[in-house]
């Protein structure tokens, strides 16, 4: 029989030599891992903007030649302007958004949604000098996870082209189906807002019918409420006046005038 | 010693399989094998962690007090799997991200607690390693021949090459959606757990 203290020792320096080993590896490939994070967000922009199939492997030339088409921008998200002087690469909208300087407080919304950046990144596709597509920045609560993600739409500023998920923590098989081809492909030709304007698109509580009949919903996930009205708030969120809204009425008016 | 090495490396091959004699190990057979390459992926992340488990277990085995002996072990298994998590993360990104959960859920996999503590607390550092191995290749065995199994049949390609013309490309071959999906593990190893116990009637359970 050993003593309590002898115990206590050697479990002490088993968490330590443990904590060491997880944390030294963690620093360790911490970069490398970074970089995969962010070219993982940046294939997805592609994805959304339907310049890139999922299926495709991309090599780093494959993916600045595809980027070649899209245009970065920063863009402040209270008035919608557009802000030319700040180079797009400085900018991370997530980190900014957990300064208190760089970003305000949300009101209480569905989407879980805390602090808002005060200056965002949004992907505008140019064909022939005019707009083709947009592509913004979403996230919001799913289950278990923030789900961070792109959606694009096409230049009437209305339906979409695409809608993906680079980062979420919901459950493999049921709310993790966010990444399934099938339900992704379900996403382009809805149509986000209703009549007056307002952001209506819904993932609805089982099946939805095809774009032509039903433009403003789309299948809810099996098996995954709280991630598929997780998916309709943050959606709803970032369409609306705390989100893209000014951005989104600017452009329009330039596209009209 | 080297014919009790390889039986203990050997062993778990066939004679003692630990997912299809001892039907351990089973989730993530079940959810990892949708084809060849997180097969293969998860296999040397089974392998890796089960060997450096055992070792790691073993070197300590006469300085672990006897009362905290299991939390001890798992915590060695969860760092292990933690840094194998990290390496995949930061390596095969595209693969850690299928993977997804059952990399971090290794460290519930029976096989390696089980080695652990039925083995590597009572054997010296190497021969624990060489049962760690062998356990992790019976192990990864099965993977692979599920994973092959199923990508084949549900999907007509391996490892990522048409092996079977898809009637949706102008073939002959329909895929099993079953076979895409969890339930079709399920029948893959039960097939091979089938087949092994025909060859070798000493694997029936007593009636």
């Amino acid at each position: 029989m050993r003593t309590a203290r002898y115990i206590l020792v050697f479990a002490a320096a088993v968490c330590l030599v443990c904590a060491v080993l997880v944390s030294g590896s963690a620093v360790a490939l911490r970069d490398l891992q970074a970089a995969n994070a962010e070219q993982e967000r940046q294939r997805n922009v592609l994805f959304a903007a339907g310049l890139a199939d999922p299926a495709e492997e991309l090599s780093e030339a494959d993916m600045a030649e595809r980027f070649a088409a899209v245009r970065a921008v920063v863009v402040d998200l209270e008035t919608g302007a557009e802000l030319p002087e700040v180079n797009s690469a400085s900018v991370d909208p997530l980190v900014e958004a957990g300064i208190t300087d760089t970003s305000r407080a949300a009101p209480d919304n569905l989407a879980r949604v805390r602090r808002v950046e005060r200056r965002s990144v949004v992907y505008l596709v140019e064909a022939e000098g005019r707009l083709d597509a947009l592509v913004l920045p979403v996230r919001g609560q799913g289950l278990w996870s923030v789900l961070y993600g792109y959606l694009a739409l096409e230049a009437d500023l209305n339906t979409v082209r695409g809608l993906t998920f680079y980062e979420h923590k919901e459950t493999p098989g049921l709310g993790g189906e966010v990444d399934n081809p099938g339900w992704k492909a379900l996403w382009p030709g809805r149509r986000v807002f209703g009549t007056a304007g307002e952001p209506i698109i819904e993932v609805a509580r089982a099946a939805a019918g095809p774009v032509s009949e039903d433009p403003h919903r789309v299948d809810g996930l099996a098996g995954a409420t709280m991630t598929s009205r997780g998916v309709t708030n943050l959606l709803r969120f970032w369409l609306a006046e705390n989100g893209f809204g000014p951005l989104l009425e600017r452009l329009r008016a330039e596209a009209a005038g | 010693m080297a014919t009790e090495a390889r039986r203990v490396l050997m062993d778990p091959l066939i004679h003692n399989n630990p997912i299809a004699l001892q039907v351990l190990g089973i989730c993530s057979a079940l959810a990892v094998t949708t084809n060849m390459q997180t097969s293969v992926v998860m296999s040397v992340a089974v392998v890796a962690v089960i060997a450096l488990s055992n070792l790691s277990v073993s070197l300590l085995r006469n300085m672990i007090p006897t009362n905290i002996r299991i939390i001890v072990q798992l915590t060695i298994i969860a760092s292990l799997v933690i840094v194998t998590d990290q390496i995949l993360k930061a390596y095969v990104y595209e693969i850690s991200k299928q993977l997804s959960v059952f990399v971090g859920l290794i460290i519930t996999n029976c096989i390696i607690m089980g080695r652990a503590e039925a083995f590597a607390m009572q054997n010296p550092p190497l021969r624990s390693l060489i049962d760690g191995i062998g356990n992790g290749f019976g192990y990864a065995a099965i993977l692979l021949v599920v994973g092959a199994a199923r990508e084949v049949l549900g999907a007509g390609t391996f490892w990522g090459v048409p092996v079977l013309p898809l009637v949706s490309e102008g073939g002959w071959f329909t895929p099993n959606g079953l076979m895409s999906l969890s339930p079709g593990a399920f029948f893959v190893i039960g097939f091979l757990i089938w087949i092994l116990r025909t060859f070798r009637p000493e694997q029936h359970e007593a009636e």
